[in-house]
């Protein structure tokens, strides 16, 4: 039973529409429980909402019958989770230890440089935002940086700019 | 990377067979070790055999597989599980990534195989978020053996049942640990609690719970096959067949190797990974990620083991090998890592949340040229208490980095803190990039790849750096065909 139909009303403050609401109760529905699988519930909230503002953290803890501190808590605990929305093209660069022994850090300045933003930051316009991750995996492919989907290899530093060439 | 060095067991299928093809695994004996348990051995001759292999966690501790098992078994339950621990945290490395996508049913039968050893019947991997590849073919693999009876209710039409559900980390490295994991699993913060009770008494749901890593779980059905006199016949006194190392950094050839327990480290970096690039000399190749501690030219003899890489201030780890050249500066190694633990720290207990911090800034100190010969100090007698008194494995690991660093290369150390001088010319506040003007032609190569445009000049003249603004990214130095810009 969704608990925004019981409600009756379904204004989502952000704008999110509805759809991707009914799709969320839709996936709670197929758990087998709901005890444990709060972590399953938000990484497909995020992965359908982008990121998870109070207003889906409220959501789903009515949905599972939870104290929203609690679902605050595993939110805040995980740095896969994030509260904030990402810019159109998220920049992740990998720090991981092969891609730092190969200079990622270079790279990250680099890049702070040329959007003029932080780590965890979005650019003013929306456009990029720039992620440190731990290891994706592709340490042969050190340094790695992703943006989007998008896989970039043995990237360095004076190579960013195209990169961001690539998405401006 | 096939050569005489080598030997695959864990990695046996990885590479050879269609992982998405669940008649490709049985093609080459998949499945065999599961019915062989179920038609001809009982649960306790299961753990028999596992001890008498000698086998040990490969997740880092290396724990003795059977012994864990027997402890499971021995708990009355109406239900056990068997976790999985594919979280594989150790951040620069991608065993466990290689043999869950080239695998799958590998570690699906090692599974089932320990649920019917302790007697439970249901399994748990937990896996992180990072690696969709492996979920989407876990999942697929787990579809393929229930349709074929090889997983689910009465598996091979005996009264034997078991299943297995995916969980999902989110980017918490403590997470790896397994009473933090067990936390995570049932959808809490990761936070570690104090052991005993041990998982294998009250883990998942307080139930008996054994958590094994992937490449422990990749090697046990051809344990089961081969035979425990096989595997203990492959390795040292201590610790028996084989490891898989993901060798990374700066090496010839980058990628997974797997060796037979007691290889010398000499042999991982030179024959098998191909030495270092460019003519640079070795410096230190760090094992045990995070955890761990850097090996120098002083241990290249040394055969690898659990016991051998313990007695050098390292460990085995769960298998990453960083390889370091002389342009790495070990104490903005040791800085990297401790940034990750004090990131990664979940703050439960006070002498990791605080001393990850206060390490961390003693480090940053001295590497920006502000550290004195008391900080030394002070960094050792911090590193002790930590590991003395921290509550769960990654604080009181955390220090291992800064004191096997310090252990080698006090020299580089007391460069920063008297000299002020980076040797490895990486620390960029002691270091200044200049254009030599003798040397310079103007070729304006340098000024097109500055990141941040600081460098000046016109065409065919003399180029000159603004100090104030450059960020010592070393990009023109790189670039520059005529040697004209240097580094000190
Ligand atoms: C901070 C920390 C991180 C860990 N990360 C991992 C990991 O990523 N993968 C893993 O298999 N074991 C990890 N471990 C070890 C586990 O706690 C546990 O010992 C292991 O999964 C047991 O399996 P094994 O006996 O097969 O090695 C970690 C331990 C600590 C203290
Ligand atoms: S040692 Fe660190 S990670 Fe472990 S429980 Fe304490 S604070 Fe948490
Ligand atoms: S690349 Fe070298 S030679 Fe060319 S302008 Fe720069 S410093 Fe001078
Ligand atoms: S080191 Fe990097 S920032 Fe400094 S002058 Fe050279 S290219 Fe520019
Ligand atoms: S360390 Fe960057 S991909 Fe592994």
């Amino acid at each position: 039973m969704s608990n925004c139909q019981e409600k009756q009303k379904c204004e989502s403050q952000q704008g999110f529409p509805e759809t991707l609401f009914r799709e969320l109760d839709a996936f709670i529905e197929t758990l087998p429980t709901k005890e444990g699988h709060l972590i399953t519930v938000l990484h497909k909230a995020q992965s359908l909402f982008g990121y998870l503002p109070e207003e889906i953290q409220q959501y789903v803890a009515d949905a599972l019958n939870l104290p929203v501190v609690q679902v605050y808590g595993v939110i805040s605990f995980y740095t896969f989770f994030t509260q904030i929305p990402k810019g159109k093209n998220p920049i992740a660069v990998c720090m991981g230890t092969a891609c730092f022994v190969k200079g990622a850090n270079k790279v990250v300045d680099a890049l702070k440089q040329q959007l003029q933003v932080e780590i965890g930051e979005v650019t003013p316009d929306g456009v990029f935002s720039i992620d440190c991750l731990r290891c994706v995996g592709a340490c042969a492919l050190a340094p790695v940086v992703m943006v989007g989907e998008k896989v970039y290899a043995n990237v360095t530093a004076d190579q960013v700019k195209d990169i961001i060439a690539d998405f401006s | 990377m096939v050569d005489k060095n080598q030997l695959r067991i864990a990695t046996r299928n990885t590479g050879f067979i269609d992982p998405e093809s669940v008649e490709s695994y049985i093609a080459v004996g998949g499945y065999q070790a599961l019915g062989k348990c179920l038609a001809e051995m009982k649960p306790a001759d299961v753990i028999d055999l596992m001890k008498n292999s000698g086998l040990r966690g490969r997740g880092g501790a290396g724990f003795p597989t059977g012994v864990k098992w027997g402890f499971a078994a021995k708990y009355a339950s109406d239900t056990k599980y068997v976790v999985c621990n594919a979280d594989e945290g150790d951040p620069g490395a991608f065993m466990d990534r290689a043999v869950l996508e080239g695998d799958p049913h590998n570690v699906l039968e090692a599974m089932a195989i320990g649920g019917y050893a302790i007697g439970g019947n249901k399994g748990t991997i937990y896996i992180r978020a990072e690696y969709p590849l492996a979920i989407a073919r876990l999942k697929l693999a787990i579809q393929q053996a229930k349709d074929m009876g090889l997983l689910g209710d009465n598996i091979m039409g005996t009264d034997f049942s078991f299943d297995i559900e995916l969980k999902y980390g989110a980017g918490a490295f403590v997470c790896g640990e397994e009473t933090a994991l067990i936390a995570s699993m049932e959808g809490n913060r990761g936070e570690p609690y104090t052991k005993p009770p041990f998982p294998a008494e009250a883990g998942y749901w307080d139930k008996p719970t054994i958590v094994n890593n992937v490449e422990t779980l990749a090697n046990i059905p051809a344990i089961i096959m081969k035979g425990a006199d096989w595997f203990s016949g492959i390795g040292t006194e201590t610790s028996k067949g084989t490891k898989v190392f993901c060798i990374c950094g700066k090496i010839n050839n980058v990628g997974l190797i797997e060796v037979p327990m007691g290889t010398s480290l000499k042999t991982v970096i030179y024959d098998v990974g191909g030495g270092i690039p460019d003519g640079k000399e070795f410096k230190a190749v760090q094992t045990g990620g995070p955890s761990g501690g850097a090996l120098t030219y002083k241990d290249l003899d040394a055969p690898i083991d659990y016991e051998n890489l313990v007695a050098r201030q390292s460990m085995m780890g769960s298998g990453g090998m960083i390889v370091m050249d002389e342009d790495d500066c070990m104490v903005a190694v040791a800085k990297f890592f401790l940034d990750f633990t004090m990131d990664e720290t979940c703050g439960k207990c006070t002498p990791c949340r605080i001393g990850s911090k206060r390490i961390y800034e003693i480090l940053d100190k001295i590497t920006i040229g502000q550290g004195t010969e008391a900080d030394l100090e002070k960094l050792r007698s911090l590193s002790h208490n930590i590991k003395d008194t921290a509550l769960c494995g990654l604080g009181q690991t955390m220090p291992n980095p800064v004191l096997s660093t310090m252990r080698v290369f006090e020299d580089e150390y007391r460069a920063h803190v008297i000299d002020k001088k980076c040797p490895a010319g990486v620390c960029a506040d002691l270091l200044e990039f200049t254009v030599v003007e003798e040397k310079c032609v103007g070729c304006t190569l340098c000024a097109r790849v500055c990141p941040v445009n600081c460098i000046s000049g016109k065409p065919k003249e003399v180029h000159v750096i603004d100090q104030a603004a450059c960020i010592k990214c070393g990009a023109c130095l790189d670039k520059c065909k005529f040697d004209a810009i240097i580094k000190q």
